[in-house]
């Protein structure tokens, strides 16, 4: 919600000029992973390279959020045991990292879409369906300068 | 006064969410509308157990021993949480697509089937997607204006898209889906326990005492059904599969179809669906709403409305009116609403003119990390 207030204050500014939707990748089943194919509308702001790496970390990120194995199943054990009633006052593995998905989509914001007029938004406030990228219309309209 | 006033017109996100879900206390609570079926369950389970604690427990606690109605006491009390979790938790639900997507997917779709000429009816909405080399067909869901996930469905009873929809459940009043599956096994595999450890010191009670129950016809019966029931998941859990899928018969074998998600590894199975990540709610409905009357959020929603269809649809002349949408009004707000006490809130460092869009966007913090206490309500 703090994302879409600041793309609120984005607006005053600047125009949306049109908005692109990465679409999740279900090739290796249902974990949340979203597709690095470039969208074309993209091409005159920002780098093929830097959008792909940006996808492909956020992937990297939700893949370690769903990862089965060992610490997954401790916690799942450990949380039955209790009835799940633990989780009323610890945390989730999912939880940790989603706020660890939130930081470097604020940080990839700030340095790298923000100054060429876009703006991603977290996939959690989408329904993790998809990651939104905002174009606004005019760069220079935008920052004012 | 007034300030009593703006306290009280807090709206959150439940409130405006579509679908036929009934919400409690303040949004943590989500249930579907019918809840007669829920009512009886709670009253089964009570009655009996509470008739097994008066009237078999004491004679067994001194008689035999005092670790068995403990031992009842502990299982009871699992049951019953598992039963609510199940109840009040969100099974998954997909949040609906906001305008802007939803016109984003409809040029998609028009892009994809060309010209029709007027009077045919269009191909059907359907999408192909590979997975782990199986094709799945992902269908177009006209309600939620989305291409429903793979293994999603909506459910017709609570008018919402589930993941991993497994079926829609009276008895515990609502879907059991992605994120309620486990508490709802557990429940039946507990109380299936639960109902053959009452049924066997019944008969016990009955053999020792030598007198007559009618309590142990009752049992007898439950016992079969919920079994099972149990026995029914458990198979399906074993095989990584839904009751939905089981149903149509997605996997059966036919046209070389299989399980595209199974890891062909029962123990793999079982412990991904019992033991696998605890997945969080996308549906964030404590979340808070700006009142349509106070701040900006009122001349911000028409200019984001014709922002959305107005560049779209002048280049590409698809959809002249915005996609009928009978929740536009509020499923535009979310996006472009910004909460009163969020934007008042003085943890959260706000420039008052932010300059350009980078000293804007650094003050936007993801919503799950500045209220903690929310997120935590939300597991419950």
């Amino acid at each position: 919600m703090a994302e879409t207030h600041s793309l609120q204050d984005i607006r005053q500014q600047a125009a949306i000029a049109a908005k692109v939707f990465i679409q999740r990748d279900y090739t290796n089943g249902t974990v949340c992973q979203f597709q690095t194919k470039f969208p074309s509308e993209l091409e005159t702001r920002i780098d093929k390279q830097q959008f792909e790496e940006t996808v492909r970390t956020l992937n990297n990120l939700y893949a370690e959020a769903e990862k089965l194995g060992g610490q997954s199943y401790l916690e799942g054990c450990l949380a039955c045991l209790t009835a799940y009633t633990i989780f009323l006052c610890m945390e989730t593995h999912y939880e940790k990292v989603l706020k660890k998905i939130g930081k470097y989509i604020q940080e990839q914001n700030d340095k790298i879409y923000a100054p060429r007029g876009l703006l991603l938004t977290d996939p959690i406030e989408r329904g993790l369906r998809v990651v939104e990228i905002t174009i606004f219309e005019d760069r220079s309209t935008g920052s004012g300068r | 006064m007034s300030a009593v006033m703006v306290t009280r017109k807090v709206t959150r996100k439940w409130e405006k969410l579509p679908g036929k879900n009934t919400f409690c206390c303040d949004g943590r609570v989500m249930m579907a509308r019918q809840k007669g079926v829920f009512y009886l369950t709670l009253f089964l389970i009570l009655g009996t157990c509470s008739l097994f604690f008066a009237f078999e427990c004491p004679y067994l606690a001194v008689h035999l021993s005092p670790a068995i109605p403990v031992f009842a006491i502990l299982l009871f009390l699992f049951v019953i949480a598992m039963l609510l979790r199940t109840s009040f938790s969100d099974p998954g639900v997909l949040p609906r697509a906001l305008p802007d997507e939803a016109t984003f997917i409809e040029m998609e779709i028009e892009a994809a089937n060309g010209n029709v000429p007027t009077g045919q009816r269009p191909p059907p909405r359907i999408r192909n997607v590979q997975i782990n080399g199986q094709i799945v067909k992902l269908k177009y869901c006209y309600t939620c204006k989305i291409f429903r996930p793979p293994r999603a469905s909506h459910c017709s009873i609570c008018d919402n898209c589930v993941d991993r929809f497994d079926h829609h459940c009276p008895w515990v009043g609502n879907c059991v889906g992605k994120r309620n599956y486990r508490y709802f096994y557990l429940f039946t595999l507990s109380l299936s326990l639960l109902t053959i450890y009452i049924f066997t010191f019944d008969i016990v009670h009955v053999v020792l005492r030598s007198v007559d129950s009618g309590f142990v016809l009752v049992c007898f019966f439950t016992l079969w059904s919920v079994v099972g029931l149990t026995g029914f998941h458990t198979y399906l859990i074993s095989l990584n599969q839904t009751t939905n899928e089981d149903i149509k018969g997605s996997w059966s074998g036919k046209n070389r179809v299989q399980n595209p998600y199974s890891h062909r590894n029962f123990g793999k199975n079982c412990c991904e669906v019992l033991c696998g990540p605890v997945y969080p709610s996308v549906l964030n409905q404590r979340e808070l709403l700006q009142e349509e009357a106070a701040g900006p959020a009122a001349p911000a929603a028409p200019e984001t409305s014709a922002g959305a269809g107005g560049p779209e649809s002048s280049t590409t002349k698809t959809t002249a009116p915005l996609i009928p949408n009978e929740h536009t009004p509020e499923d535009a707000r979310p996006s472009i609403a910004a909460p009163p006490a969020r934007s008042s809130s003085p943890g959260e460092e706000k420039p008052p003119a932010p300059q350009d869009p980078a000293s804007s966007s650094s003050s936007s913090s993801p919503s799950r990390e500045t209220d903690p206490a929310q997120a935590k309500e939300k597991t419950q």
